[in-house]
């Protein structure tokens, strides 16, 4: 206490915020950030917004810029009957993986708010996108506002000329392929708008170079010729295609025998946006738990420096504690692990174990333990890691135990539930690997492959679902999705679902005993 | 120094066009809902903002889901008190809530509030009931409002410039500060030219020349200073809008409550009662709904009572046409009140009482409405029987006399909800501005 400085050099006094307030803030914490904290980050553009607009943010998916499709309203309109019901509270903040990356600030927030979410989104957030291995090989922050701009505009013109109900056939076949829309283990080419207008730019102008008229004035002797040049079309096709391919939206923008230009631009269009939030769904408890640990380090800081008065720390604090607040998982409260309270206890645990380790501590991470750096440490694990392997390598038995995890295992066939691990000597390693699988997409997601397309007979698609630990899918959506797929296919779907221990069948279905939707 | 933006000041609704797209989307289920809606809630409402429920199922978004209990799994939770390894918990019941898995335990039976507005929920409304798109304009149409002279304003536009109040002010600004007029300025112009015209002008004349020079400049230049009009004389009109005076109107809504008029048949005639108040509303700035129930007696009751309670008796029409009577002379003078009728019969009534509610409706009640319609609700299968107009129940003949002499008088049946709006097709033709607007 006594080497806080006088109140002169508080940033701010009063708990309602101005521009001027937040640039002094802003410039305060950026000092900590890049001296102490060594963080590297894109250009920041802040951006203050009103809680109805937010509220529009959220409802499409967080972008700036979004195409207009129904299911954004369905969810605006959810998320805003539970703001009103007071059932959710509005996040205050929200953040854009794009150079200069965007944060939104709540206009409702307090000055002591804007603070704590400028630390956090501004900083914390932002250097994870800017640093994580991931985001670096998959998106391509300097291009996706032009990106999304380009997507809104050319889905809107598909509106004018092809009509709405069109466009939004084609955009709920692909949203229900969205998960089924990414490269996992493939550098995607990186987006440049302008080659990408360019390129439809080409298409559109050869198409009025080429028509004519007078070709419809031409009788109709050529149909002979048609189907041949489909014909040569399709086996070319034919045989460009990779098996097995998992992009499945990738698979039929681009062999898809039905589907014309606009409508493979549109699942273009949505796979790139899939592929751009890949990276998210792998990072969530260590990109929260960056942005966490970042603000709460940070707000101390002002806070020792005398730049930030009590009474803002405390209010700080309530709302730090509130977004940390993890529920027993026998608490009506409980909704799963709180990435950020696991994120930041994890961080403050690395914190803890290179400055003051224990022995437990040294022989778990002989690496690190006591090295007293721990800002290095973590600075090289936000670049250098995704969830599962965060989790699998960082995760201390003295959080376990702080935490009191333990992992509890379902069988079908059994009437209970076992409790395979707790928080001792023989339970650690697999509680720790067992968290880490269960962040692991890769395990998560159900594993679907396109395996056979017959373009140049019957055209049937057959789709492969690899099932793993006999977890099957649930029936009605996976019809659903089936259909959707037939959509976007033209002709008959199927789908076989293979144990991978002892490759059996154990369902088989097509889009044929589906029957029409009713 | 970070790139601050304020945008708080850009358009709102940036959703707007995705809440149209959901809204097409859910068309089905809404217009079940609201139809729902109008059935039981009040007549007075059923054009307001309305919450709507909708299920999730119409408006699902699939993808390939896991299914929540199968195969092998095992999660990691946090807070354990008392489990050591190897325990082995009960699995609890099918549906019971609380498992191990938070992912996907949604099982989709929640609905979510939609609120609509006026304007949707009637266009959802009318498109069941095949009204054409000119009616619906018409009836969604708002109270017009007329401007109205309201004094004088300091700003306006060029061409509500008030010259008259303008030139006022400017007059009395320039008394006020003295502007010199144009006479006096000619005055000591003519004399200092006569001055100047002398031949060997004296010292005085001189002199006197000299002031004179001095004082035109002085009057010049305040000529110059206190412009003739400056801007802050002028005055534009200004005008409120006002709405324009509606005259008033009243609904009698008359149904036959005897035990042969059952859900569907009442079920019909409120339909058919909501589009004729909407219509009303729609004209008049007050309206006000009378309902009266008749078996073989009448009385004036409210609407809950008027739709769902039930009373037995026989069927004597005339008792209703005599208290709608009494009510209209007790309460709405035809003098201040514009007054509609709506009855809804199955067609029933005692014999010989037809030709006492013709005598009633011709000698009396005619004179005083503006409208007056009948709707007799039949079975379906009775709709074939009744095609032509000449067969009928003992009511539907005598009315047919009404209907010949009074041009305000309009007649028919319905068998389903679409029927109802030929009736207001004849509405619209037969007596095309009832009401005097403006």
């Amino acid at each position: 206490m006594e080497n806080r400085a006088k109140s002169s050099q508080l940033l701010f006094t009063s708990s309602d915020w101005n521009f001027d307030d937040l640039s002094r803030a802003y410039d305060a914490i950026k000092e900590i950030a890049v001296d102490e904290l060594r963080l590297d980050f894109y250009p920041n553009q802040i951006e203050v917004i009103s809680s109805e607009q937010m509220l529009d943010a959220y409802s499409s998916i967080g972008m700036p810029l979004m195409y207009q499709h129904w299911s954004f309203g369905k969810h605006f309109v959810h998320e805003s009957n539970l703001y009103r019901k007071g059932r959710m509270g509005l996040a205050y903040e929200l953040v854009i993986n794009s150079n200069p990356c965007i944060t939104y600030l709540m206009e409702e927030n307090t000055m002591a708010l804007q603070t704590l979410v400028i630390a956090h989104a501004s900083f914390g957030h932002n250097h994870f996108f800017k640093n994580n291995y991931l985001f670096q090989q998959w998106t391509d922050a300097g291009a996706i506002l032009a990106y999304m701009e380009f997507a809104k505009s050319y889905i809107a013109r598909c509106e004018e000329r092809y009509g709405p109900a069109a466009v939004e056939a084609v955009l709920d076949a692909a949203h229900s392929l969205m998960p089924q829309a990414v490269f996992r283990y493939r550098r995607r080419p990186r987006l440049s708008v302008e080659r990408e207008q360019a390129r439809i730019r080409e298409r559109l102008e050869h198409e009025e170079r080429t028509f004519s008229d007078l070709w419809r004035t031409l009788p109709q002797a050529t149909e002979a010729e048609a189907p041949r040049e489909v014909e040569t079309d399709m086996s070319e096709r034919q045989s460009a295609i990779e098996y097995p391919e998992e992009n499945l939206l990738y698979f039929l923008e681009k062999y898809s025998p039905v589907l014309k230009a606009w409508q493979r631009e549109i699942l273009r269009i949505v796979r790139v946006i899939a592929q751009y939030f890949y990276p998210q769904r792998q990072t969530k408890v260590m990109n929260e738990g960056c942005a966490t640990f970042v603000h709460y380090t940070i707000m101390n800081r002002l806070f020792d420096k005398g730049q930030i008065s009590e009474g803002t720390m405390l209010e700080v604090l309530q709302n730090h504690s509130n977004v940390v607040f993890q529920p027993s998982f026998d608490d009506p409260r409980y909704g799963g692990l709180n990435p950020y309270t696991l994120g930041f206890n994890m961080m403050r645990d690395i914190q803890r174990i290179c400055t003051t380790p224990t022995a437990e501590d040294r022989d778990w991470f002989p690496d690190f333990a006591g090295n007293g750096d721990w800002c290095g440490t973590l600075l090289d694990a936000w670049a250098t890691h995704r969830d599962e392997s965060f989790i699998r390598q960082f995760l201390s038995p003295a959080l376990i135990r702080d935490m009191r995890l333990f992992s509890l295992q379902e069988e079908a066939s059994d009437p209970y539930y076992e409790v395979t691990a707790i928080h001792d000597e023989r339970g650690y390693e697999r509680v720790r690997s067992r968290l880490a699988d269960n962040y692991d997409v890769g395990v998560t997601q159900p594993d679907i492959q396109a395996i056979d397309a017959d373009l140049k007979g019957d055209r049937k698609l057959r789709i492969k679902h690899t099932v793993h630990h006999g977890t099957t899918l649930q029936e009605d959506t996976r019809n659903e999705t089936l259909r959707y797929i037939q959509r976007l296919w033209g002709h008959e779907v199927s789908m076989v679902g293979i144990d991978d221990t002892t490759d059996k069948t154990l369902y088989e279905i097509s889009t044929k005993d589906l029957g029409e939707k009713t | 120094m970070p790139n601050f933006i304020d945008r708080r000041l850009n358009p709102k609704d940036k959703s707007l066009g995705n809440r149209q797209r959901f809204l097409r989307r859910a068309r089905d289920e809404l217009k079940r809902a609201i139809n729902d809606r109008v059935r039981s809630g009040k007549i007075e409402t059923a054009d307001q903002d309305q919450i709507i429920p909708i299920p999730r199922k119409g408006i699902s978004e699939p993808t390939f889901q896991r299914a929540p209990h199968s195969g092998h799994r095992e999660d990691v939770l946090p807070g354990n008190k008392t489990f050591g390894t190897g325990d082995r918990i009960p699995r609890p019941a099918a549906g019971g809530g609380k498992g191990s898995d938070p992912s996907s335990s949604g099982d989709g039976a929640d609905d979510f509030q939609f609120v609509l507005s006026r304007g949707e929920v009637l266009d959802l409304f009318f498109e069941d009931l095949e009204l054409p798109d000119l009616v619906k304009h018409n009836l969604k149409e708002v109270v017009t409002f007329r401007p109205r002279r309201a004094g004088f304003t300091m700003s306006g536009n060029p061409t509500s410039i008030s010259v008259g109040r303008t030139m006022f002010n400017s007059f009395g600004r320039r008394i006020a500060l003295r502007r010199p007029k144009q006479a006096e300025i000619d005055e000591l112009a003519a004399e200092l030219k006569k001055l100047e015209g002398e031949r060997r002008p004296s010292a005085a004349t001189q002199q006197r020349i000299a002031v004179l020079r001095v004082d035109l400049a002085t009057l010049a230049r305040r000529r110059k200073l206190i412009p003739y009009i400056d801007p802050i004389d002028i005055r534009f009109n200004r005008f409120e809008p006002q709405p324009v005076p509606n005259a008033n109107a009243v609904m009698f809504c008359l149904m036959d409550v005897s035990g042969s008029m059952g859900e569907r048949e009442k079920d019909l005639a409120k339909r058919f009662f909501v589009l004729l108040h909407l219509f009303l509303k729609r004209r008049y700035e007050k309206t006000d709904i009378v309902f009266i129930r008749h078996t073989h007696e009448a009385s004036e009751v409210d609407e809950d009572t008027f739709f769902y309670s039930t009373q037995s008796g026989g069927t004597v029409v005339s008792t209703a046409l005599e208290e709608m009577l009494r009510v209209i002379r007790e309460r709405y003078p035809s003098k201040d009140w514009n007054i509609y009728a709506a009855q809804a019969s199955d067609g029933d009534n005692i014999p010989n009482d037809s030709e006492r509610c013709v005598s009633i409706l011709d000698k009396t009640l005619m004179r005083l409405c503006q409208y007056y319609a009948y709707v007799e609700i039949i079975d379906e299968r009775e709709s074939e029987m009744f095609r032509h107009a000449d067969n009928g129940t003992s009511l539907w003949n005598a009315y047919r006399e009404v209907s010949a002499e009074w041009p305000n008088f309009a007649m028919t049946r319905i068998a389903k909800p679409s029927d109802i709006y030929p009736v207001f097709h004849e509405l619209f033709a037969k007596a095309p501005a009832p009401a005097k607007r403006g």
